[in-house]
């Protein structure tokens, strides 16, 4: 996998949305690099989770039996940046079951590395931040642990340790996307249900992905933050789901929770400009009246 | 397999990308049929039921490849007229000899007569020849069974009434769907829908593959469950060809490699039989008993000499019968589970554990216990402190007070094992591949690889017999004191060369230079060869096994990955590939073939075949050995040179499969009065109480069907999960899965805690209520499933009970595998008692039972 040949210096075409890295400043950058992660062929070995822990060195957080089917695992969080959810549908002769009769749908999240991120607007610091490949970074050197990004974060993803009290999430392996090497979890997932690679390949991968499986029959397959035209502006790891997104405990119109800041922003701006000049009236006015 | 062997089932996705149907069946729904087409529940330990009504159904409905049955099996040989099937002995077969346990497989054989079985033990006494059998003849030759005669009599139009395939089809008519039913507990239309898949899939053009691991072999009749697929994949016409066959998936790395080379105390090198303490043998005898008539095996001494001159090198002579009396004797069944029997009984002493944890992974694990109990030392090497090495401090017995850590006598060492990625070697996979791996890191601290071990042990072994007895060297020491015994070593760890070891397992010639193929070795003496099928995999001189060319650099086949045995071979008996004349039976499924121009065959894989043998050639009268194989003889191991749909010999209990329950079944054998395998081995007498089955009272205090199982966090008996914490967080307890009806049924709470008890002990897991486990619904009754994970024991990071603490010891007779696939037991909520309580609960319930020590030995 290559990740440092093909560059773009100016915005491109706008039907592919918005080029978070040229935003970001970084004029002449590689492509846009993230995942597609297809749960039609996730077997649940969970070796994303374990090859995250591996490689970047995040701690084991406690044995405990969820219940949860074979999920002990219970969501993403500041010691988890590969979560693989397991959800069982199975039902008896005469009941409604998933759309095949039975099904054990698995699915690994992770960071969506939104292209319009509200943990990355909200950080006070600049400990988050875009990298050349659009995806987003928490900087632990720079993190002072206030945890706005905690509340931004429309998904739930990022997530303050105990130990270190710093933010923490997947980085996309930035370390390994600079010596052009595939991150763990992709490179670990043995039925290339993460597949990692420049982010309009994988979408065009993915939209032929469902095709087939529409052709196969698989009503409920379904693209998941693949839009760029959706409320966080498309996400630089996006899913193939074969249920609604409730379902994977995922929201199904996610918004960058930052989204109406601007609008707030004026509305405050316009509330405080009324009462500044309500009060400079106050004063003319008590000039006025008083003698 | 996604379950279990999740870095291999990429290749199945692969298959599933580009069309290919995936049916699961196993009495669990896991991983594996999340991703299958059709998911097919079983009741555990009904398998051959199950298999055999696809038999019956390709026979009735006449979907078998016909042209590949009559030229490429055994179903037109004529079987002697003293045979009698189950059908004609209510469930047994002819020869039974009720007095020993055992079958006299004479009345087996093909009319034409002259058939022995390879036991190299005619004309012994009756109580010997049971010895003798037990030590697992049916082992020896690995893939090929045994002797049989080469020209037997034949209708190639299948009719005769004692042909093979008229006997198959009496044998296998009553798996009838209906009956599939009663004993599976698979539905008829489920079941109809398999039979469709898999005959729609088979065939000139299409090839269904067979894939099973342990669920399939962990019975009293493992063997023959292999054997069901093995003749309904005959019958199809899917072995020898791409995308056929039948996969033994491992429980772990290179568990085909142990058997190669192996660590079974029945076999050498090669799948050459382990000679016999009895009749007297020596080398002219041995391979007198042990070569087959025809085929590749008649060149048995050629294989023997040079193992021996291998081993032994100089000091192996002609006039010495190259060293063959140094060999060790077998005097019965030394299995794993009898040496766990002659410690108790004192007479096993020592003990080493390399990566075996039978202290949580063999059957009935506080037998494995007491044992270690009673010896006088025990050196165990291994990753992490595995409970085999810390028992006589924390082990269940001592919670019971069954013993007291003053009062054991034995002598534990801990030696720390080094992993693979801390030394050179290879892994051989079950496509029978080589891969090589090299060191990445140096071992830690004290920690040495086995070769190491092994190695230095004997070298200082030989220095002190050496010293002790320089010239007067007794003939006791003379085997070991002549052994080659001279690797290089290297490093600060004097690290012996592992690849010197590999070229002695490829073999030399006499001056010394690599051998590249099994057909140089020669009987005189003048090659050495450390394992004759291994042979080739240093050729040049170069490790072939090292080879690492990406599959997208090389053609489909892949030859220049790794280093299949024979030979680079990548699919055994690939003359069945093509058609009698020697051409594809079609070019979708086109892998070898005759090059008539050339005069040899040809193809993307190596010929497995004398490469200038056309399809044209019938051996000449009284020709033997390789000249003996006919142009359409593919099975070229075999000694007819055909798939066996009935094996005349090489098996102990019985020329086909047969439905029998386990040895603990809540259920009654539907098909035959005869509920169990007849000549299971059974060998813990009063050691292992065994449960009443099926009708018999007793049998309702153990009504709940228990199968073992892995999860995909968790490794074999843990030492390489539970203790490494990103592992254990995963699968952090031991659970049993059980129905929501099961659960209603014995009031169990999900995540609450239940006790599963059998009459060797009770174990205690929590709670997992799933729909994942389904009842079984047969004969008009429910029967219900628990599963499982026996991954867990006392030590780790993650602990819990062993799921081997309830199993028992009744095994199959050929290979002595244990049944920890289809248990009964008991549950019932709550936590197990603790201390002599536990004890207690368990004779309560074999009092329940009516359980004696000779309840379930009954033939």
């Amino acid at each position: 996998m290559s990740t440092g040949t093909t560059t773009t210096s100016e915005q491109p075409d706008p039907a592919a949305g918005i080029d978070p890295a040229f935003q970001a400043g970084y004029t002449d950058h590689p492509q846009r690099l993230g995942f597609f992660t297809d749960t039609s062929v996730c077997i649940g070995c969970k070796a994303c989770e374990v090859a995250c822990k591996e490689w970047n060195a995040v701690p084991e957080d406690g044995l405990l039996l969820t219940g949860m089917s074979y999920d002990n695992t219970g969501s993403l969080s500041a010691s988890t940046w590969r979560h693989v959810a397991f959800i069982e549908q199975i039902g008896r002769p005469g009941e409604l079951a998933g759309a095949d009769g039975a099904r054990w749908l698995m699915s690994s999240d992770v960071c969506k590395h939104c292209t319009e991120a509200a943990c990355l607007d909200v950080c006070p610091t600049g400990a988050l931040m875009r990298t050349e490949f659009g995806t987003v970074v928490v900087q632990d050197d720079v993190c002072n642990g206030c945890g706005y990004c905690v509340a931004a974060c429309p998904f739930g993803v990022i997530a303050r340790s105990d130990a270190d009290g710093g933010a923490h999430k997947c980085t996309l392996c930035y370390d390994r996307l600079g010596d052009g090497q595939t991150p763990a979890c992709a490179k670990a997932c043995p039925t290339e249900s993460i597949q990692f690679g420049p982010l309009d390949e994988l979408r065009e991968r993915a939209q032929q992905r469902v095709t087939d499986l529409h052709d196969q029959g698989v009503a409920g397959a379904q693209l998941y933050l693949e839009d760029p035209a959706d409320g966080i502006g498309g996400a630089g790891a996006f899913f193939l789901l074969l249920d609604e997104p409730e379902v994977y405990g995922l929201p199904p119109a996610p918004v960058v929770t930052t989204r109406d800041l601007p609008r707030m922003w004026r509305h405050v701006a316009a509330a405080a400009a009324g009462l500044a000049l309500g009060a400079l009236a106050a004063c003319l006015g008590g000039t006025e009246r008083t003698p | 397999m996604a379950e279990a062997h999740p870095v291999g089932f990429q290749w199945v996705m692969e298959a599933k990308a580009r069309g290919a149907k995936l049916i699961h069946v196993d009495p669990r729904y896991s991983r594996t049929s999340a991703l299958a087409d059709l998911y097919v529940p079983i009741r555990a330990g009904a398998d051959i039921a199950f298999v055999g009504g696809l038999i019956n159904y390709v026979l009735t409905t006449e979907k078998y490849f016909r042209d590949y049955v009559v030229a490429y099996t055994n179903a037109p040989m004529i079987i002697s007229e003293s045979f009698a099937d189950t059908e004609d002995l209510d469930g047994v077969f002819s020869g039974l000899d009720r007095e020993n346990r055992l079958y006299d497989a004479d009345t087996w054989q093909y009319q034409s007569g002259g058939v022995a079985p390879a036991s190299g033990a005619r004309g012994l006494r009756p109580e010997v020849l049971a010895k003798v059998r037990q030590a697992g003849r049916g082992e020896a030759h690995g893939s090929h069974g045994a002797a049989a005669h080469p020209a037997p009599d034949t209708d190639e139009t299948l009719q005769h009434p004692r042909c093979v395939f008229q006997i198959l089809k009496r044998h296998f008519a009553r798996y009838t769907p209906e009956m599939v039913a009663r004993v599976s507990g698979v539905p008829e239309d489920q079941f109809r829908q398999v039979c469709e898949l898999i005959t729609a899939n088979s065939g000139r053009d299409s090839t269904t593959a067979f894939v099973y691991s342990l669920g399939w072999t962990q019975h009293t009749v493992g063997v023959q469950y292999i054997r069901t697929a093995a003749i309904l994949q005959s019958l199809l016409g899917n072995m020898g060809r791409p995308g056929g066959g039948i996969m033994a998936l491992r429980g772990h790395a290179s568990i085909q490699g142990s058997t190669d080379i192996p660590t079974l105390f029945d076999l050498l090198p090669g799948y050459l039989p382990m000679p016999l303490a009895y009749g007297g043998e020596d080398l002219d005898r041995y391979v007198q008993a042990e070569t087959v008539q025809k085929g590749y095996w008649a060149n048995t001494r050629e294989y023997m000499v040079s193992l021996l001159k291998a081993w032994w090198g100089d000091a192996a002579t002609a006039g010495n019968d190259f060293c063959y009396d140094y060999l060790p004797r077998l005097t019965g069944s030394h299995s794993t589970y009898e040496t766990v029997l002659a410690q108790l009984d004192g007479k096993c002493t020592g003990y080493f554990l390399f990566g075996q944890n039978p202290a949580v992974g063999s059957a009935n694990a506080r037998l494995q216990r007491l044992g270690m109990a009673k010896l006088d030392w025990l050196v165990v090497r291994d990753l992490v402190m595995i409970e085999s090495a810390t028992w006589w401090k924390n082990g269940p017995e001592i919670e019971t007070g069954e013993l007291r850590t003053e009062d054991i006598g034995t002598e534990v060492f801990f030696l720390p094992a080094a992993a693979h990625t801390e030394k050179d070697g290879s892994f051989t996979n079950t496509q029978r591949m080589l891969q090589w791996h090299h060191t990445a890191v140096e071992p830690a601290g004290a920690a040495r690889s086995d070769l190491w071990f092994i190695y230095h042990l004997g070298r200082r072994i030989r220095a002190k017999l050496a010293a002790e007895n320089h010239e007067a060297a007794t003939d006791m020491d003379r085997p070991v004191l002549d052994l080659t015994w001279d690797y290089p070593v290297a490093g600060e760890l004097d690290e012996p060369d592992a690849d010197a070891v590999l070229a002695e397992i490829n073999g030399r010639d006499a001056s010394g230079q690599p051998l590249s193929s099994y057909t140089q070795l020669t009987a005189d003496g003048s090659t050495a060869c450390g394992c004759w099928i291994y042979c080739g995999v240093r050729a040049g001189g170069v490790n072939q096994a090292a080879r690492r060319k990406p599959g997208r650099e090389q053609h489909w086949v892949a030859p220049e990955w790794g280093w299949a045995w024979p030979a680079n071979r990548r699919l055994l008996y690939n003359r069945a590939s093509a058609d009698p004349d020697g051409r594809p039976w079609s070019e979708r499924k086109a892998l070898v073939w005759w090059d008539a121009e050339q005069g040899h065959w040809t193809g993307h894989d190596v010929p497995d075949f004398v490469a200038d043998r056309p399809p044209s050639y019938r051996p000449p009268e009284g020709a033997t050995g390789v000249a003996a194989i006919s142009g359409i003889d593919p099975f070229i191991m075999q000694a007819d040179g055909k798939a066996w749909l009935y094996a005349p010999a090489g098996l102990v209990d019985g020329p086909l499969p047969t439905h029998y329950e386990p040895q603990e079944s809540p259920v009654q054998n539907a098909l035959y009065g005869q509920q169990h395998n007849p000549v299971r081995q059974l060998i813990a007498g009063r050691r292992s109480r065994l449960q009443p089955s099926g009708d018999q009272p007793g049998a309702e205090v153990f009504p709940y069907v228990t199968t073992t199982y892995r999860l995909t966090e968790h490794h074999t008996a843990g030492g390489m999960s539970r203790f490494l914490p990103y592992l254990a967080e995963l699968q952090p307890e031991f659970f049993c899965e059980v129905s929501p009806e099961l659960a209603a049924e014995r009031g169990l709470e999900h995540l609450g805690w239940a006790t599963i008890i059998s009459a060797r002990s009770a174990i205690e897991a929590r709670v997992m209520v799933t729909r994942r486990m389904t009842p079984l619904h047969l004969d008009g009754r429910t029967v219900h499933q628990i599963g499982l994970p026996w991954h867990w024991g006392p030590n780790g990071y993650t602990t819990g009970d062993a799921a081997n603490e309830l199993s028992h010891l009744s095994l199959d007779p050929n290979v002595h595998i244990q049944e920890v696939k289809a248990l009964a037991c008991d549950i019932r909520p709550g936590r197990r008692p603790r201390g002599p309580a536990l004890r207690e609960l368990v004779r309560q319930y074999r009092l329940l039972a009516g359980i004696t020590e000779t309840t379930g030995t009954e033939m």
